[in-house]
């Protein structure tokens, strides 16, 4: 049995707001294996951002903050670790990627010096051979001109290029599970091509674990070994990324599904789910997505079903797959 | 009446920079440069291409948003580019244009009735009574209901307030809209309900749309032909289905090779491009794509191909084609 490099155990992170007490993770648990690339999809405010940055403690806090549940890193749970340890791990053998590489990286230092902090802070390495395993992570990311690119400011360079300077700083230090949290949704699909085959390669030329956030079903079906989908902060559907797109249970995995326009079939007319994503508050009741659902029945408003396990690891949130249920009626 | 709705003769969009103390123009940006195109009445016309491409300044120019450097747009056999400011606002009328972000495009001091009936105002349409009563029709067509337009814009989502846009272009019962990206900025099951709004007001009113778009999927499934642009220029036009079957510009073949596709069994052999978009001042002479290209021969580094038929209903602008250009190869 192999032990997950990375599993989460019913993860609450809730944010405090004006208007009240805001759950953007409600009780999520994934877990990935070592050298997995895990997907996890959903639409705007599911909570797969604010589970991502659960992961490395980088919820701004306050508003938000871990309530309750496990991050278990390596056999350790990292929730109640100090700022002064997470700081070892971040960057180090857990490293992240960000959407917008222009905010992402500090506009006043150049590249290098960026690159040279990381390595140097983890490393400890010298100057000198910081410098050099810099220009070494820029060449391994495919930026022409290292040696000179090492010098250049964030702003000098195109998006495409800047994802690859955050790239090459993530990976500077080897780390063991890399977070991409909507890593090409800012690039142009030329150049998300190379930054997707940039991930693919690190993942199985170094074995690096990748937690792949996303809500483009292309570069899920794509890159992905394994998906989690979430809706209004819960993980509602997992299974390996075969299962998820031929064999979907979920209503709403189906209905995401069909909503995508296909280059390689023509319909007529798309698949679209009535209704928008509830608004997350402490009181919800029943299946979140019941008010959406087609295929709605009483028992689905009324109590949350759990995330239960189907054929072959592939689990659902569902009161239609859920076996306790089908024993009752 | 002619077959197409709009006509677009090699039309310009040059930006100046200007530099140092006497602000003297250096070159200029060409944003869009020197491209035709015509719009056939009732269709979908796609502009696709990636960011810095020109399709947005294509879209804006076309409704003189934005002042093109030069070319003409003949809108039902009358050049846009010849009106004075009055007569454009008139003809405007016809011709509306729904933006990319439903949360920048509209008021956020107006209720979305007043958003609503405001172009009727501008352009005198009805009394304040048959006023109320389209706008009430326009909430309804788009799917919105009576109470949403006493709203404000910031009280609805993404997806609602695309929906406004849409019924603020529709106000004025217009022949052609502009959808400059109209569902980027929205979630997968929120934009399928756009788009399929989209299609049903079409086949309703007899709209024209130019459908500009970054996304190669919605692209083919909403437009009827389609125009590939790079660095200001268009380098392929024609139907949908001949260009996802037989693209025939090597930059097309790899933008289509690039696309992911949502099916894990899908195996793609893929175009990965080297290097990056060119920087629209410093344009390269010959073809816009040939800094990029696989193919590049000799000729494409010297001369600019031009966009020509390879087969019926087919243009590309790449020398691949042109045979008279490969036989003085060989």
């Amino acid at each position: 049995m192999i032990q997950p490099i990375l599993k989460i155990e019913n993860l609450h992170t809730h944010f405090f707001t004006e208007k009240g007490e805001v759950p953007a993770v409600d009780g999520v648990d994934l877990y990935i294996n070592p050298g997995e690339v895990l997907g996890v999809v959903g639409e705007s405010g599911c909570g797969k951002s604010v589970t991502s940055l659960s992961v490395l403690k980088l919820v701004p806090s306050p508003p938000g903050r871990i309530v309750d549940g496990r991050i278990v890193f390596k056999g350790t749970d990292i929730v109640p670790l100090k700022e002064k340890e997470m700081r070892k791990i971040r960057g180090n053998a857990v490293s992240m990627i960000f959407q917008e590489p222009m905010t992402s990286l500090n506009p006043l230092f150049t590249v290098g010096q960026q690159i040279i902090e990381t390595v140097r802070l983890h490393r400890g390495l010298s100057k000198k051979e910081a410098r050099e395993h810099a220009v070494e992570m820029l060449r391994k990311v495919g930026i022409p001109r290292p040696e000179a690119i090492i010098d250049e400011y964030p702003h000098q360079l195109s998006g495409g290029m800047r994802q690859r300077v955050m790239i090459a700083m993530s990976i500077s230090c080897s780390p063991e599970l890399l977070i991409a949290d909507e890593p090409t949704t800012a690039l142009d699909v030329t150049i998300q091509a190379q930054i997707l085959d940039l991930i693919r390669r690190l993942n199985e030329e170094q074995g690096t674990a990748v937690m792949m956030i996303t809500h483009d079903l292309g570069v899920v079906a794509e890159m992905c070994h394994r998906v989690a989908v979430m809706y209004a902060g819960k993980v509602v559907e997992e299974g390996s990324v075969h299962d998820i797109f031929k064999n979907p249970l979920h209503p709403y995995t189906q209905g995401l599904i069909a909503s995508v326009p296909r280059m390689d079939e023509t319909r007529e007319r798309l698949y679209s789910i009535p209704g928008n994503v509830p608004i997350l508050s402490k009181n919800m009741q029943g299946c979140r997505f019941a008010p959406r659902c087609s295929r709605v029945m009483d028992i689905c408003r009324q109590s949350l079903p759990d995330l239960t396990l189907q054929e072959n690891r592939h689990s659902c949130r569902c009161w239609l797959h859920d076996g306790s249920q089908e024993d009752a009626v | 009446m002619s077959e197409h709705l709009l006509e677009v003769k090699g039309l310009k969009k040059y930006y100046p920079i200007n530099k140092g103390f006497l602000n003297k123009t250096q070159g200029y940006v060409k944003a869009v440069d020197d491209i035709s195109f015509a719009v056939r009445r009732g269709e979908t016309f796609g502009l696709v291409g990636e960011s810095g491409c020109g399709k947005s300044t294509t879209g804006r120019s076309l409704l003189r948003l934005i002042e093109p450097t030069a070319g003409e747009i003949i809108f039902e056999g009358q050049d846009i580019r010849k009106l004075s400011v009055e007569e454009l606002r008139k003809r405007r009328r016809d011709m509306q244009i729904v933006f990319q972000d439903p949360f920048s495009s509209l008021d956020p001091r107006n209720t979305v009735e007043r958003i609503l009936e405001e172009p009727m105002i501008v352009h005198g349409v009805g009394d304040a009574k048959e006023r109320k009563a389209a706008v009430q029709r326009l909430a309804d067509v788009v799917g919105l209901s009576k109470a949403h337009l006493q709203r404000f814009p910031h009280q609805f989502s993404g997806g609602q307030r695309q929906r406004i846009g849409i019924a603020r272009a529709l106000a004025l019962q217009p022949k052609l809209i502009v959808a400059d990206e109209p569902v980027s900025a929205l979630d997968v099951s929120i934009q399928s309900q756009v788009i399929n709004l989209m299609q049903d007001l079409q086949r309703e009113f007899g709209l024209t749309y130019i459908f500009i778009a970054h996304d190669l999927s919605v692209v083919k499934h909403i437009c009827d032909r389609v125009a590939v642009m790079y660095l200001g220029r268009i380098v392929e036009i024609t139907d949908k289905d001949k260009l996802y079957s037989h693209p025939q510009h090597p930059y097309t073949q790899a933008l289509l090779s690039a696309v992911p596709e949502p099916d894990p069994d899908l195996r793609k052999e893929r175009i990965i491009l080297q290097g990056e978009v060119p920087s629209p001042a410093n344009a390269p002479v010959g073809c816009a794509f040939g800094t990029r290209c696989p193919y590049v021969m000799d000729i494409c580094r010297n001369t600019r191909p031009q966009l020509a038929e390879t087969e019926a209903g087919h243009l590309t602008a790449c020398y691949l084609y042109d045979r008279e250009a490969k036989t003085q190869l060989v």
